[in-house]
């Protein structure tokens, strides 16, 4: 398979791979998909809790090169957005973004689904009670 | 050091300069039609193929009236079994294969699934080996046949083929094996493995594409096999159609040099095989050889780097050509079902990478690329959320995965 330069680029430069504090109340965590599946992505968000601007993402994936270029396009999007932003961001836009083809829509749409896993549980941890469903997009 | 780097010999194999140059003559004076038996140019076409029929008989210790021409394995593998279901018919309806075969010879069992013929599917041990307690409970007096390779494709894993055949002998049932990944390896003597049926392709020995040919037994037992392709009753009516004189007479060479230099290339491909691995699993920590590593072909390492994926793997080692089972690798998004006959969780499956090193591989080779190995897996663990978890002494299998 052909790659596009920007997943090469993602691939060979990843940004803003590592861990946040997990047990921080600012930060929300989303892990999704499963070993068995062939993608696990861990994706994180730090929010300022006064403004609700996300100051940090980081992201680590177990995944093919398009899952990597997925998560870690998603943290730069995610860092300087307010949390109602960053739920806007859909994976179209990702698949756009990388132009992946459509065998590898389904690593774009974990990615979509790592950004909404990480703000529910970001906001569950604010006692929020504004839930965040994760989008069924099909692949 | 030539880039990019071949280790994917089990898929294919480049054509020997000599075999090339052995073929050559048979697309330019030689052109003949081995089947025109009244001038000079048929005369001579015929001549390169009863040579090369005793060559490959010679390289299986068979005899060259033994040895039927086709367009390769995928048709030996269809004729073999399709022509025995439909020949031994009134004998029997029963097929025993397993589960760890070619493509070529499970479709082709499916297939006969289809017309009313049983098949069964013999699972395979945690090495990749078959039970023969198993095989041997399986057989009933409606077994017609039985069709076991000799060597994996993807794990190498040599099975225990003059057993299987002594089996199959003693409760006369036919034995196929497709033979493509063991001849030219490592020996095999139809007579010695009990074989009577066997599928040979020429190119992953160093010939031409789309030529092989299938070992067929002329006594004890005498195997007739119902024509799949009818025609001008070509090689002995089993197989219609003009021969491929070029590719025939690359198959022979190919064979004749394997003959030449099997137990030398046995050896240099085993050390640098030995070698590769050593190096691996001195670099990098959780790596695990899939299948048997004593019954296996010498050529063959079939490795799983845990928590990296297959494909970002292959993706960080751009200029050296392997293959993974992982299911982001295929087109169907199913990891391996030879790696999961094993008992291998997908995980497992999805991190493997298979290497098949041959006749033009060299030692800068293998250690350029288990070099750059080790330094990609260090990288992608590092982006590895498993790798961290595992770091932590979590056990991944009690982890509640978010399915969607
Ligand atoms: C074990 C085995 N059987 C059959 C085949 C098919 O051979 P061919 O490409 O000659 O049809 C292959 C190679 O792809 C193989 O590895
Ligand atoms: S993670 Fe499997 S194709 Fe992307």
């Amino acid at each position: 398979m052909a790659y596009s330069d920007k997943v090469l680029d993602h691939y060979n430069n990843p940004r803003n791979v590592g861990s946040l504090d997990r047990a921080s109340s600012s930060v929300g965590t989303g892990m999704v998909g499963a070993p068995e599946c062939g993608d696990v992505m861990k994706l994180q968000i730090q929010v300022n809790d006064a403004t609700g601007i996300i100051e940090d993402a980081k992201f680590k994936t177990f995944g093919c090169g398009s899952a990597i270029a997925s998560s870690s396009l998603a943290t730069e999007w995610l860092k300087g957005k307010s949390v109602d932003e960053a739920l806007q961001i859909k994976n179209t836009d990702i698949v756009n973004e990388l132009s992946l083809p459509p065998v590898k829509i389904h690593c774009s749409v974990l990615a979509e689904d790592a950004i909404k896993a990480a703000i529910s549980d970001y906001r569950k941890k604010q006692g929020s009670d504004v839930a965040v469903t994760a989008a069924q997009t099909v692949a | 050091m030539k880039s990019p780097i071949y280790l994917d010999n089990h898929a294919t194999t480049r054509t020997d300069p000599r075999v090339l140059e052995a073929m050559l003559p048979y697309f330019t004076e030689n052109f003949g039609n081995a089947a025109s038996r009244n001038h000079e140019f048929g005369w001579t076409a015929e001549q390169g193929v009863e040579k090369a029929r005793k060559q490959i008989a010679s390289l299986i210790g068979a005899n060259a009236k033994e040895i039927i021409f086709t367009s390769g394995a995928t048709e030996s593998d269809n004729l073999a079994i399709k022509g025995v279901a439909e020949m031994y018919a009134e004998k029997g309806n029963h097929i025993i294969t397993a589960a760890t075969e070619h493509k070529a010879v499970l479709d082709t069992c499916k297939k006969l699934e289809k017309h009313g013929y049983r098949v069964t599917y013999l699972p395979v041990q945690g090495d990749g080996l078959i039970d023969l307690q198993m095989l041997k409970e399986a057989i009933t007096d409606k077994t017609i046949l039985v069709s076991i390779m000799y060597a994996n494709n993807e794990i190498g894993v040599v099975q225990p083929v003059a057993e299987i055949g002594k089996l199959c002998r003693e409760r006369g049932v036919l034995f196929h094996s497709d033979a493509v990944q063991a001849i030219g390896k490592i020996p095999v003597d139809v007579n010695a493995d009990n074989i009577d049926i066997a599928s040979i392709t020429a190119h992953k020995l160093y010939g031409p594409k789309g030529v092989g040919a299938l070992y067929v037994r002329r006594r004890s037992p005498r195997v007739q096999l119902t024509a799949q392709m009818d025609g001008g009753g070509h090689e002995r009516g089993m197989r219609s159609g003009t021969l491929n004189v070029p590719g025939i007479v690359g198959l022979g060479e190919a064979c004749a040099i394997a003959q030449r230099e099997l137990a030398q290339e046995m050896e240099r491909t085993r050390a640098l095989r030995d070698r590769l691995r050593a190096r691996l699993e001195a670099g990098l920590d959780e790596v695990y050889v899939n299948g048997s590593m004593e019954h296996r072909l010498p050529g063959n390492l079939n490795i799983s780097f845990a928590y990296v994926e297959g494909e970002s793997l292959l993706m960080g080692i751009n200029d050296v050509a392997v293959s993974s089972g992982s299911a982001c690798t295929s087109a169907t998004l199913e990891p391996s079902y030879v790696l999961k006959a094993l008992g291998l969780g997908d995980d497992i499956a999805h991190s493997s990478i298979r290497f098949g090193i041959g006749r033009f591989n060299t030692q800068e080779e293998i250690d350029y690329v288990s070099d750059k190995l080790i330094d990609v897996v260090r990288k992608l663990r590092e982006l590895s959320p498993l790798y961290e978890m595992f770091k932590e002494g979590i056990d991944l299998s009690t982890v509640q995965w978010a399915h969607d």
